[in-house]
């Protein structure tokens, strides 16, 4: 614990600890481009010069500089003062100072540090570099005689997203930030960038001159795009969202965010359901709440059955349960696609290692998941692990995970005769987790999966290393409100229900609901609505508050940024009002009388921002698994109704899954 | 004037063949094996108590450097040997000399230099452009390996070294030793941060340390003619023979082996054939590589020749490259030139020197016609003063101390033609 003088003031910094951090310990701030917390130091931009004594007569790089005992460091002397305007002005000199045109104006680092530290004039009477415009794809639009060179892109492109497909090229005053041959960045983490970049080089090419940030109303919500629950702000002007960016979650999503939770946003005000439609004769027409209601009235009795999507909240969930409930039907069902695991023991199918937690891990076994497409941010989460030193196995067909991965075959019956390297691996390893993907589930591994805990001593002390990774952002939260019937949707067949509510549920087979009375209960025109017999439109996830539990059972409440277009409601309103028009009328009046209802019935959901408790208990399953999986994902930008609405999706499905080539207009 | 015997290079000019059966009869690879018998330290030790200065410029003591590297590695991390032999700074000739003429000095130097540090292998990193004194030294080691003096056993001392050569593609900045490490890895040729210090964590993570051409060759000669020989050449604290490699308007240019402090005059007069037109006509001198500040003629004539006595005229010893210029140089446009190479070499990394030796070159080359008002003149020098000590390595250093050279000896050279610009025009205007 090295203790040292900052302007005066001592400080104790932990061992390893850089100056720049001792600086900012003792509240000192200390300017600086290319340094960032989660990106290896590079120590370029020689923003962050302090004097240090002991040490040579000139200023130091306080980001790359250990703090060690007794040094004396000074930040606000006449040596620093001069140094920070010479490298601001050196900065300045080549920037086209176009901040009025420029996207990043108002939330810039070099605009605020150059108001901060800068001289306030230019000395430079030389003509300015120019620099082309580089294309990177769909998402990160350039501007590169913006850029100063940081280089947090390249630095990010290559250990956190693990493509390295940015790099400089040039030296000297030709240095230049490209991607190779100016092709498309892979990255489903690409957007990211665009926020590291301090200046207005790299931008959200869907978001280009589109709004200006101090017009921005900012809403704190969660993600839904995956079931990560990555934490996000809303940024929205009137009654549309302009942009999602990340918020920092070290626990959940760090402060990244992957490209479609970002950007599937346009897809906010595309395709939506903004008002009542019945079908009449065999044509979906528009009608009004109380016709609806009273059609659907006709169907209601004992045997009606409700399946939810994959983008719901869980007060949605509630409110179509407790009418449910109130008809005596139990026929619940979240699980769209059929998949009929066991939900006996909510620790099996939760991701009990914490999406920080896996970092830790020093041996992996991925079975039938491609965590890159169904969880980009666990996958960087394993990628850290990866470079920590952790191994990585995987059973399932081959694909490229950013990682070095031992693939040991796509069948899974290795499950149960792990390869000799593989076992060695987890016989040595202090923190060994397994990690079971959707395409697992499916193929009825869980039970072979869950046979591993005891030979592979998954579950110790202060470690639980298995993990069932989920893809929707309604999974767990339906799980514990009983959106699962034991035989899954066959299930609910079975009991042929007269009615069926859809909660925004567009992966359903629909054809084997002939007989029943479709309900579409959502906010997209998709495949759902398609087969309804009635729809009511719905509010998205930034139309309304809703409780999420992520894949590792953690409870975040996402706030309303913006109204629902056009007739649209809340989904919970919509099912009080239909509950009064079918005679039954649920007990709540208010979002906080359902939420306190809610609560009571489920306790954990009321735990805002922690982890919920499960006990941990092993289901009995039979412990046989055989054949390969596939991969649920196939094209990672178009999974769900916002996403199909997305034109900024649909360009990067063409461009990045398919490979399709746009030329670029030229300026 | 250093007796003949007393010189190390003794084929430096190629009168004899380079290869090492000559060079075996020149007195390399002489009972190496005894050499390395002395042990590590003791001839760390001696390298240590003859003064050598690291000869790449920077005049840092050589043994003490090599004392900096762990005396037992760590499995899985042993120590390195680099040689750099990126010789691309302007004026700098000496180790192609030594290359294409003596080989064998420098790879028996790596060997004994490398046994002293423990390390496992030296590189030497060749500048790309120099093609066929690659080929020679290509040659020399594989010559070295047929011999069995490199490689397993080497000279039958039981120690294994190998001496690898690597070929650089001709930037001048990965003549810095971190860049040099990091182009010798396969990156981007750019200098890394310090701390870490490359005797700490260098080539590949590993302890390494990085020696110049020059001070890795003389080692085998001090350790057989003694410490106390190559430190009675010289003044104290700068002992030891030299190459000075002299250009520019002399009558004779040429790399000649001498002892350190030698006067600039004598120099002169005994290898070069004096100064074109005589020592009237000498305007100003570049003693050390493009790097260092010029020094005006009168302050030079008799100051002698080594690290410290250059110091005190603010300027230094660099490389030795002494460039020489008389009064028909136009030497505005020869500092304006050397701030385009700095200005072209410079890798990007950093801010200061990406975007200041641009700016500083720009405002040169108006200095040098004129079109400039004087107040830039302050305007400059405080530019290179933003420059000089912010950046990651010494390049910014390096592309500062010409102009400030300049700017301290022959400002009034520089007021003259801002004024006469301006006064033309006002004439031309006038005739009008």
């Amino acid at each position: 614990m090295p203790k040292l003088t900052v302007d005066g003031i001592e400080v104790e910094v932990p061992q390893g600890a850089t100056v720049l951090q001792a600086c900012e310990a003792a509240g000192k701030e200390i300017p600086r481009f290319c340094f960032h917390e989660r990106l290896a130091i590079a120590g370029n931009c020689r923003m962050c010069l302090v004097e240090v004594k002991p040490g040579p007569p000139k200023p130091q790089a306080s980001c790359a500089l250990p703090a060690s005992d007794n040094q004396e460091v000074r930040t606000d002397s006449l040596m620093v003062k001069k140094a920070r305007e010479g490298v601001m002005e050196f900065l300045l000199i080549n920037h086209p100072l176009d901040c009025p045109i420029c996207d990043q104006g108002g939330e810039c680092d070099l605009q605020d540090q150059a108001m901060a530290y800068g001289r306030g004039f230019s000395r430079f009477d030389e003509n300015k570099r120019a620099v082309t415009d580089k294309y990177m794809g769909p998402i990160i639009k350039t501007s590169m005689n913006r850029c100063i060179q940081c280089t947090r892109c390249v630095r990010f492109s290559e250990q956190v997203a693990g493509v390295e497909e940015i790099g400089a090229i040039g030296r000297g005053e030709n240095m230049q930030i490209t991607t190779y041959l100016e092709k498309t960045l892979t990255s489903e983490l690409s957007g990211n960038v665009a926020d590291l970049c301090p200046v207005g080089a790299l931008l959200q090419k869907p978001y280009s001159f589109e709004a200006r940030p101090w017009e921005l109303k900012k809403t704190p919500s969660i993600d839904v795009h995956d079931a990560v629950g990555s934490n996000v702000r809303l940024d929205s002007r009137g009654r549309q969202v302009m942009r999602v960016l990340p918020r920092i979650n070290e626990d959940v999503n760090e402060e990244w965010l992957s490209d479609k939770s970002r950007h599937a946003i346009d897809g906010m005000v595309r395709r939506r359901l903004d008002r009542v439609f019945v079908r009449k004769s065999g044509k979906l027409q528009p009608a009004s709440w109380e016709e609806a209601f009273a059609e659907i009235a006709k169907h209601a009795d004992g045997t009606m059955a409700a399946i939810a999507g994959d983008l719901v909240d869980c007060e949605t969930m509630y409110a179509a349960k407790t009418l449910l409930k109130s008809f005596g039907s139990e026929l619940l069902e979240g699980r769209q696609t059929g998949m009929d695991y066991d939900c006996s023991s909510l620790a099996a199918v939760n991701f009990n290692t914490t999406i920080a937690g896996i970092e830790d891990a020093d041996a992996i076994l991925l079975v039938g998941t491609n965590v890159r497409l169904e969880a980009p941010l666990v996958n960087t989460r394993i990628r850290k692990a990866v470079r920590r030193g952790a191994k990585v196995f995987a059973i399932g067909p081959e694909a490229d995970l950013t990682y070095k991965v031992e693939w040991l075959g796509n069948d899974l019956g290795l499950l149960g005769k792990l390869p000799q390297a593989a076992a060695d691996a987890f016989g040595a390893a202090e923190r060994p987790a397994v990690i079971v993907g959707g395409g697992a589930l499916k193929a009825g591994a869980l039970g072979a999966a869950l046979a591993l805990v005891g030979p592979l001593n998954l579950v110790r002390d202060d470690w639980n290393g298995f993990n069932v990774l989920h893809m929707a952002a309604s999974r767990m939260g339906g799980l514990m409100l009983g959106y699962a019937q034991k035989g899954g949707i066959a299930d609910i067949l079975a009991a042929s229900p007269k009615l069926t509510f859809f909660l925004g549920a567009d992966e359903v087979d629909f054809s084997k609901f002939d007989n029943s009375f479709k309900v579409y209960v959502g906010h997209h025109g998709d495949k759902g609505a398609h087969h309804a017999d009635v729809i009511l439109p719905a509010a998205s996830y930034v139309e309304k508050s809703g409780t999420f539990v992520n894949l590792e059972g953690r409870v975040q409440v996402a706030q309303q940024a913006v109204f629902a277009p056009g007739e649209a409601r809340e989904d919970w309103k919509i099912f009080r009002a239909l509950s009064e028009v079918l005679g039954k009328p649920l007990s709540f009046d208010t979002l906080a009388e359902l939420r306190a209802a809610m609560i009571g019935e489920v306790p954990a959901l009321g735990l805002d921002g922690a982890i919920a408790p499960f006990e941990w208990t092993l289901p009995k399953l039979p412990a046989k698994a055989s054949g390969p999986v596939g991969y649920p994902i196939s094209d990672f930008y178009l999974t769900n109704a916002i996403c199909r609405a997305s034109p900024t999706m649909q360009r990067c499905s063409a461009e990045i899954v398919h490979g399709q080539e746009f030329a670029e207009a030229a300026e | 004037m250093l007796a003949d015997k007393d010189r190390i290079f003794t084929n430096l000019y190629g009168y004899q063949s380079w290869h090492i059966d000559a060079a075996m009869k020149r007195g390399d690879w002489d009972d190496t094996k005894a050499l390395m018998a002395r042990g590590q330290d003791a001839i760390i030790d001696e390298v240590k108590a003859s003064g050598l200065r690291g000869r790449g410029g920077a005049g840092f003591p050589t043994g003490m450097k090599w004392s900096f590297m762990p005396k037992e590695p760590k499995p899985g991390k042993p120590n390195f040997l680099v040689i750099n032999a990126d010789e691309s700074e302007p004026g700098s000739c000496k180790d192609r000399e030594i290359i294409r003429h003596d080989p064998h000095r420098l790879v028996e130097g790596a060997l004994i230099a490398g046994f002293a540090m423990r390390a496992r292998a030296a590189y030497i990193y060749i500048r790309g452009e120099y093609i066929r004194e690659a080929e020679v030294l290509f040659a020399a080691v594989r010559e070295a390996y047929d011999k069995g003096f490199l490689g397993k056993n080497a000279c039958g001392s039981g120690y294994d070294f190998d001496v690898f050569v690597h070929r650089g593609a001709g930037a001048y900045i990965c003549g810095e030793e971190t860049a040099m490490l990091e182009s010798l890895e396969g990156h981007k040729g750019q200098p890394r941060l310090k701390p870490p210090f490359p005797a700490g964590a260098g080539l590949y993570g590993c302890p390494t340390t990085v020696n110049n051409v020059e001070s890795i060759a003389v080692v085998p000669t001090i350790l057989r003619r003694g410490a106390s020989w190559f430190a009675s050449i010289g003044r104290p604290k700068n002992e030891g023979t030299k190459l000075f490699q002299i250009s520019g308007h002399v009558n004779k240019p040429c790399v000649v082996e001498e002892a350190m402090s030698i006067p600039f005059r004598e120099l002169i007069e005994k290898h070069c054939g004096g100064i074109r037109g005589g020592w009237d006509n000498l305007l100003a001198v570049i003693p050390g590589g493009s790097s260092v500040p010029l020094v005006p003629a009168h302050e030079i004539i008799d100051c002698p020749m080594d690290f410290d006595a250059l110091k005190e005229l603010k300027s230094g010893l660099g490389t030795a490259a002494v460039i020489v210029m008389d009064k028909s140089t136009d030497v505005v446009r020869a500092i304006s030139r050397l701030s385009y190479f700095y200005k072209h070499e410079s890798c990007g990394q950093c801010t200061p020197c990406r975007e200041g030796t641009g700016w500083m070159w720009r405002v040169m080359e108006r200095l040098r016609t004129g079109e400039a008002e004087i107040e830039e003149i302050d305007t400059l020098h405080e530019v290179t003063k933003q420059v000089e000590g912010h950046t990651i390595c010494a390049l910014g250093d390096a592309a500062a101390w010409p102009i400030q050279g300049l700017i301290r000896h022959f400002r009034p050279e520089l007021e003259r033609r801002i004024v006469e610009r301006r006064g033309e025009s006002s004439f031309a205007q006038a005739a009008e």
